[in-house]
């Protein structure tokens, strides 16, 4: 059994990040599709960390900092602008809003 | 009163502004405005300028022969690399003459037309138009640089048009205005490039200039360098005038000019306007005169034009075609003139002729008035009963122009007659032509002119019984004028009696700073030649020229009494005669089928040239096909591409991972 190196963090977080593709590439629900960028956010959160952890620095954990407040606010948006299309258009399915094309 | 040469001209503007004002502030009511303000103001215009202008007329004869000249720069114009033109003036002794012909018989047809188009509905816009009309032929004559005498031609010619169109409703009437612009246009697209000639010559002998006084000194200095061009930039200019002018082939549009009121056939197209090619000519003599081959093309052409025009005047019916006929075949007396280089005989032709015709006109226009409209001289006659002073101008301004002793077309067209026999231009055989046809033309002149006096005044009326009853003596303010211009047309001659009539010809001697001779000569050798031709006819051999000059009086005479007996003592014979010439008389009655000929050979081809080549192939088929293939081509594009834009966010969502893959993939690669 060996330690846990960089490799496993960035297969994980590859990992991670692809399932947060996916899910937003695949999945037709607005919320999910939202959980799925924060997937992804993640997923680079924890390649940033993992980074700065092995090379000692502070830069990795300012960036992903950053990224988590982006994401809070991205978030907050997000969810603002899904209530107010429910209300609208008492849907959140992504495939149901086509308004760009019409 | 130097400083007031800028007032000629801009006084009809003023008019023409003020009246154009009113006639627009009018153009709706139902009301026309008060007709004696708009005259008030229309004829004080011309009058103003015409008293400038025998103002400085005394100052210039004050001064000694070399300095006859004023000048008078306004503002620059043109400041562009080697081009310099300013709105320049300029009067010397030949542009006094034009000036006081133009403002003096202008200023009496304006009077004239006060009481022609009495009652007429665009009272107001015809005094515009008139006065505009001084005012560019003003600027035409006083220019002192040819691009500003361009602005005035085309200037003169914009309302030539719009006179002749004058009552627009009538399409006949529209479409002559047309046809004068369009046939003018031919002319002055020749005389641009004549002009181009000019500046490209003097440019490259470092002084590009189109200024008159400065090219003919570089003229007289370099003989050499406008030789070369000169036939070609003479021939160009020469094709202009043949525009402005009516000569041949491009004088179709005078005759059909006549569809505008009277007094503008007067003004325009019998005394100023149509003159401006020969004062043009007169003007550049200094370069003709270095291009004989181009004088003696004007020299022909205006014979020509003489007496083909003449043949056509001899079997109009009506009065006003024969006086245009007869305008055409006087400016071709002009243009012979010119061509031998008797510039200044060409130019007094000149005023003579504005003087008698504008008579002429404006009786017929008398006549006219009278008649109720009628222009057709075979249902007049017998008018000298009840119009007395039309009658007799008429017939003075008649005997003038037949050239019968003393009037003023006698000196004018006996001098010009004399110095053609004697003048040294093209072949050997070139002046006796000339001389024969313009002789033979001559006699033709007092036919024509004579029959359209027997058929209107003398004889039996033929009057219908409808415009019988209105018949009647014009109003004072139109027989004033007519019998001023008689009296001009009796007195004009005087002032070139010739030397075998020991009379001193002041006329050619107030000229002669202009082009050369006795009083100037301070202009180079190239002048020398033309006051030679003046010098060596009036000179020598008197037995000769008195010889001439009764024959010309005798041709004359010969068809004032043939026109008598035809038409006068046996009314009954031209009919027999015509029936004897059946196809001659057709063919002259039908001005030689002219006009036809034009609209086959020039007229309907250009009109298929334009409509099947240059509309729909070129036009529609080409450029229209190449924009429209554009817009075809992005809408094709367009109609593919947006099918990717499905508005579905995940399918954006799956072109956005591709390309990150593909920016990836180049960046890692």
């Amino acid at each position: 059994m060996g330690a846990i190196t960089i490799q496993h963090y960035l297969a994980l977080s590859a990992i991670l990040f692809f399932i947060g593709v996916f899910g937003v590439l695949f999945r037709r629900n607005l919320i999910v599709i939202m959980m799925s960028i924060e997937l992804m956010l993640n997923a680079v959160n924890l390649t940033f960390v993992a980074f700065a952890r092995y090379t000692g620095t502070m830069d990795g954990h300012v960036i992903a900092f950053f990224v988590m407040a982006l994401a809070a606010a991205e978030a907050g948006i997000g969810l603002a602008i899904l209530v107010m299309l429910f209300r609208n258009r008492t849907t959140v399915q992504a495939d149901d809003l086509t308004l760009m094309r019409d | 009163m130097q400083a007031y040469l800028w007032l000629i001209p801009i006084a009809p503007l003023v008019g023409a502004a003020l009246n154009g004002a009113i006639a627009m502030a009018y153009a709706k009511r139902e009301n026309g405005p008060n007709e004696r303000l708009i005259s008030l103001i229309g004829c004080v215009a011309p009058l103003v300028s015409f008293a400038i202008v025998a103002t400085l007329f005394n100052e210039m004869r004050a001064l000694p022969a070399e300095s006859r000249v004023f000048h008078q720069v306004l503002l620059p114009w043109i400041s562009a690399g080697p081009v310099h033109i300013d709105f320049a003036l300029m009067a010397d002794t030949l542009t006094m003459v034009m000036l006081l012909v133009v403002t003096g018989v202008g200023s009496l047809i304006h009077i004239y037309s006060v009481g022609y188009m009495h009652g007429d509905r665009g009272f107001a816009r015809f005094f515009a138009y008139l006065n505009l009309f001084m005012f560019s032929m003003l600027t035409l004559v006083m220019a002192q640089n040819l691009p500003l005498l361009f602005v005035g031609w085309e200037g003169v010619g914009l309302c030539s048009y719009l006179l002749i169109g004058f009552w627009y409703k009538d399409l006949v009437n529209a479409a002559a205005g047309k046809k004068a612009f369009i046939v003018n246009r031919i002319g002055d697209l020749a005389f641009l490039l004549g002009m181009f000639i000019i500046f490209v010559t003097s440019h490259q002998l470092g002084h590009g200039t189109l200024d008159v006084p400065e090219l003919r000194h570089l003229v007289a200095e370099h003989p050499e360098a406008f030789t070369a061009v000169a036939t070609l930039a003479c021939i160009l200019l020469f094709i202009g005038a043949c525009g402005k002018s009516a000569q041949i082939p491009l004088y179709v549009w005078l005759p059909d000019a006549m569809a505008g009121p009277t007094p503008v056939s007067a003004l325009i197209h019998a005394a100023t306007m149509v003159t401006a090619g020969v004062y043009m000519i007169a003007r550049l003599s200094f370069l003709y005169e270095l291009a004989p081959t181009a004088m003696a093309v004007v020299a022909a052409v205006g014979c020509a034009t003489a007496i083909f025009a003449a043949t056509i005047g001899l079997a109009q019916r009506d009065i006003k075609k024969v006086l245009a006929y007869s305008t055409v075949s006087q400016l071709g007396y002009m243009f012979m003139a010119v061509g031998v280089g008797a510039y200044s005989a060409g130019i007094f032709h000149l005023m003579t002729h504005a003087f008698f015709k504008a008579c002429l006109f404006l009786g017929s226009g008398s006549v006219i008035h009278a008649m109720s409209g009628e222009q057709d001289m075979f249902r007049m006659g017998a008018l000298r009963k009840t119009m007395k002073v039309t009658w007799m101008t008429f017939l003075i301004s008649s005997f003038a122009i037949a050239g019968v002793p003393p009037l003023a077309g006698f000196f004018s067209k006996d001098e010009i007659l004399w110095l053609t026999f004697n003048a040294s231009v093209g072949p050997s055989w070139l002046p006796g032509v000339l001389w024969t046809v313009g002789f033979v033309a001559a006699g033709m002149t007092a036919f024509y002119v004579f029959r359209a006096v027997y058929l209107t005044f003398h004889g039996e009326s033929r009057v219908s019984e409808e415009a019988k009853h209105h018949l009647h003596e014009s109003p004072t303010v139109m027989t004033m004028p007519l019998v001023v211009l008689a009296a001009g047309a009796c007195l004009a001659g005087f002032l070139g009696i010739p030397a075998v009539l020991g009379g001193g010809n002041i006329f050619h001697h107030w000229l002669a700073p202009v082009f050369g001779g006795h009083g100037g000569g301070t202009e180079g050798h190239a002048l020398a030649a033309a006051a030679d031709t003046v010098v060596r006819a009036t000179g020598e051999n008197h037995s000769l020229e008195v010889l001439l000059m009764l024959l010309s009086v005798a041709v004359g005479l010969a068809g004032i009494g043939t026109a008598w007996f035809l038409y006068n003592k046996k009314p009954a014979l031209p009919a027999k005669i015509t029936a004897g010439f059946g196809g001659l008389y057709k063919l002259v009655f039908n001005k030689y089928y002219i006009d036809e000929l034009y609209e086959y050979t020039i007229v309907r081809p250009g009109y298929f040239l334009s409509d099947k080549l240059m509309f729909r192939l070129v036009d529609t088929g080409i450029i229209e096909g190449i924009v429209n293939g554009v817009g075809i081509m992005a809408r094709l594009i367009g109609s593919t591409v947006r099918l990717a834009q499905s508005g579905v966010v995940r399918t954006y969502a799956f072109f956005f991972l591709i390309g990150f893959l593909y920016l990836l993939y180049t960046l890692l690669k």
